[in-house]
């Protein structure tokens, strides 16, 4: 006789799995069918943003850390790949793998200091940090100070010396990246501390109550994003070739953008990141002659799904047809000759 | 390096911080809501004041009568029209409405008047100057602009304690269900204060468009100045985020006499070594 089994997966997340699959096996062999440079480099900057959003989304719409300082560690990952390929001479993949960590590592005091903060105090605190390291890579010399680094043609040979091949290499990374984050945040929303997170999202008080240790949990996930936002940072930049202080801790282009992704999407939900991207990314292509015009717009979207939709567009869905397609729950199936005894 | 000049100097900067800063500390105090336009406010405030001076010659400081009621009225409906839907939801709504806002205001700027710098002209008291015994020389400017803001701070002082008004902040602050049960409309209450915020938010957006060049983008670090003022000095007690400004300007006028470039790091850092000592402030009063 069958026994009662828990069950994780759902018929929509069965179904988006099939869909799903070719959808990327196309995006990975993209270089070798269609290799237009201009193309790849939008999909890379997709999969950064994506990234950068699922991370944003698990701070905030789980660990309820609203951090707007996010920007400090994409700066950071960045000048570690530009400072250690450069003036340290360290080669260029290992680089890339020393920019997280070193991320994560600058998180631990940095946390020390922002987690005295609650709320949107919180948030601000966060915003100072990150000037202060934009402050202070602005005044470090073998930083290149104001005027920031670049990544010299040597370096960039270290990846191949053919320039088609070297986008194709920083095409399939970006989608790497942009795969692994959605690894870690998807196996960590399913793992233990996943489940003590969605508690967290809900409600810190009642899940401390039921002995959460809801500051561990946060600390982590602190750190974690922290030192994939490091490793986003290093390849973002690793395309744009060129760092500065004001580029590299941007509010508005790695936090504020991130977070009206996550917003507009649906923040607390593993689908909403995917949708805000899809949907700034489409805004901007539209809209990108207007200039100022197309930031207003941004700025009213935001205020309005805020005010009349607060779960976002992915929230509006799963509220009216009840679809996961990234479960992270877990439900009770009862086999049929047991739901019959009932 | 002087050190009783840069203790006034730093000082009277501070007064120019507890200025930004009051609004700030008014909203949260009141509503709890922390407004990330407020920085943008600021900014928008010399930049109305700067319409009215061009388009009728007045003076910048008589502009107030112009400036003040605008912004009032601008507060007001910000908070009753948009503002009230999102103080029921907990943290983000609030913080991603006045982003959003935020963006709004400093674009909106951007597109009307370009992304030149701006300045509002107010003549010979700008660069006049006190010579003291000692070699030590005070800009009338700043004095003028430390006694706005303890004359801004002492009228709060009254409103909040000697007044009908006042009383019904401090009950809705304490617990604002149980003040409406007792006959209070939180709406209207809350308009009010975003309104009365403003005013001081109008007075601090002109005196800095006189002090320094402005440009839409001015707004995001005035805020950050303000809200480190306000934490130094613990939330919700007005006298303590006027020591908060203070103690942010010596910060900042030793970190610039050491190399100018540090000014603000040196705020900065100040700021972050006081919340890691002291978390809740110098002189903290409301609980968060």
């Amino acid at each position: 006789m069958e026994a009662d089994r828990v069950e994780r997966g759902t018929r929509a997340s069965r179904a988006f799995a099939v869909i799903a699959a070719p959808v990327l096996v196309a995006l990975v062999t993209l270089p070798w069918w269609w290799g237009d440079p201009g193309w790849m480099r939008l999909i890379a900057e997709m999969a950064y943003y994506l990234a950068l959003a699922q991370l944003w989304n698990l701070l905030a719409g789980y660990a309820g850390l609203v951090s707007v300082g996010q920007q400090a560690y994409v700066g950071l990952g960045g000048y570690a790949l530009f400072y250690l390929t450069g003036p340290a001479n360290v080669n260029l993949y290992l680089a890339l793998l020393l920019a997280g960590p070193f991320a994560g590592l600058i998180a631990i005091p940095v946390s020390f200091a922002v987690f005295r903060l609650r709320g949107a105090y919180f948030a601000i605190g966060t915003w100072v940090v990150s000037e202060v390291f934009a402050l202070l890579a602005s005044l470090i010399l073998v930083l290149g100070a104001g005027s920031g680094l670049s990544l010299t043609v040597p370096i960039l040979r270290q990846i191949s010396s053919d320039r088609d091949v070297r986008d194709a290499v920083l095409y399939l990374m970006s989608l790497a990246v942009a795969a692994l984050v959605f690894a870690i945040v998807y196996l960590l929303l399913r793992s233990r501390h996943g489940l003590a997170l969605t508690a967290i999202r809900d409600s810190e008080p009642a899940s401390a109550s039921l002995g959460v240790n809801t500051f561990r949990t946060k600390f982590i996930v602190y750190l974690v994003t922290a030192a994939c936002t490091g490793l986003i940072g290093a390849l973002i930049f690793l395309q744009k070739l060129r760092i500065s202080p004001e580029a590299g801790f941007s509010i508005n282009d790695w936090t504020v953008v991130v977070i009206f992704m996550v917003v507009i999407g649906g923040i607390g939900t593993l689908e909403g990141p995917f949708v805000g991207m899809l949907i700034y990314i489409m805004l901007r292509e539209l809209l990108a002659d207007y200039g100022t015009i197309y930031l207003i717009l941004m700025g009213a979207i935001a205020i309005a799904v805020m005010l009349k939709a607060p779960f976002g567009i992915w929230g509006w869905v799963v509220q009216r047809y009840n679809v996961q397609l990234f479960p992270v729950g877990r439900r009770l199936v009862l086999t049929a000759s047991k739901a019959s005894e009932r | 390096m002087n050190w009783l000049n840069i203790l006034v100097q730093g000082g009277l900067l501070g007064g120019f911080y507890a200025l930004f800063a009051i609004g700030l500390s008014m909203s949260f105090g009141i509503m709890r809501l922390v407004n990330i336009a407020h920085g943008d406010l600021i900014v928008l405030s010399a930049y109305v004041a700067l319409i009215v001076t061009e388009s009728t010659g007045l003076d910048p400081f008589l502009s107030t009568i112009v400036v003040v009621p605008v912004m009032f009225a601008l507060g007001y409906a910000l908070q009753r029209g948009l503002l009230n839907q999102t103080l029921s939801g907990g943290l983000l709504p609030p913080l991603l409405v006045t982003f959003g806002i935020s963006i709004i205001i400093q674009n909106g700027l951007l597109q009307i008047f370009g992304a030149y710098d701006h300045r509002l002209k107010e003549g010979a008291i700008e660069t006049a100057s006190l010579q003291l015994p000692g070699g030590l020389a005070i800009g009338a400017y700043p004095i003028l602009v430390f006694a706005v803001a303890v004359f801004a701070i002492a009228s709060m002082q009254l409103l909040f304690y000697r007044t009908r008004l006042g009383r019904a902040f401090r009950a809705v602050s304490d617990d604002a269900d149980t003040a409406e049960l007792m006959g209070i409309d939180n709406r209207k209450l809350f308009a009010m204060a975003l309104g009365i915020a403003m005013v001081f938010t109008a007075l601090a957006g002109i005196l800095f468009g006189i002090r320094t060049i402005f440009a839409p983008s001015a707004g995001p670090i005035r805020l950050i100045l303000a809200f480190e003022a306000v934490i130094i000095g613990g939330l919700g007690s007005l006298w303590g985020t006027l020591i908060g400004g203070v103690v942010l300007g010596i910060a900042q006028t030793i970190g610039a006499a050491l190399d100018p470039n540090w000014q603000i790091l040196a705020g900065h850092l100040a700021f972050l070594a006081i919340l890691v000592a002291r978390p809740s402030g110098l002189f903290p009063r409301t609980r968060d």
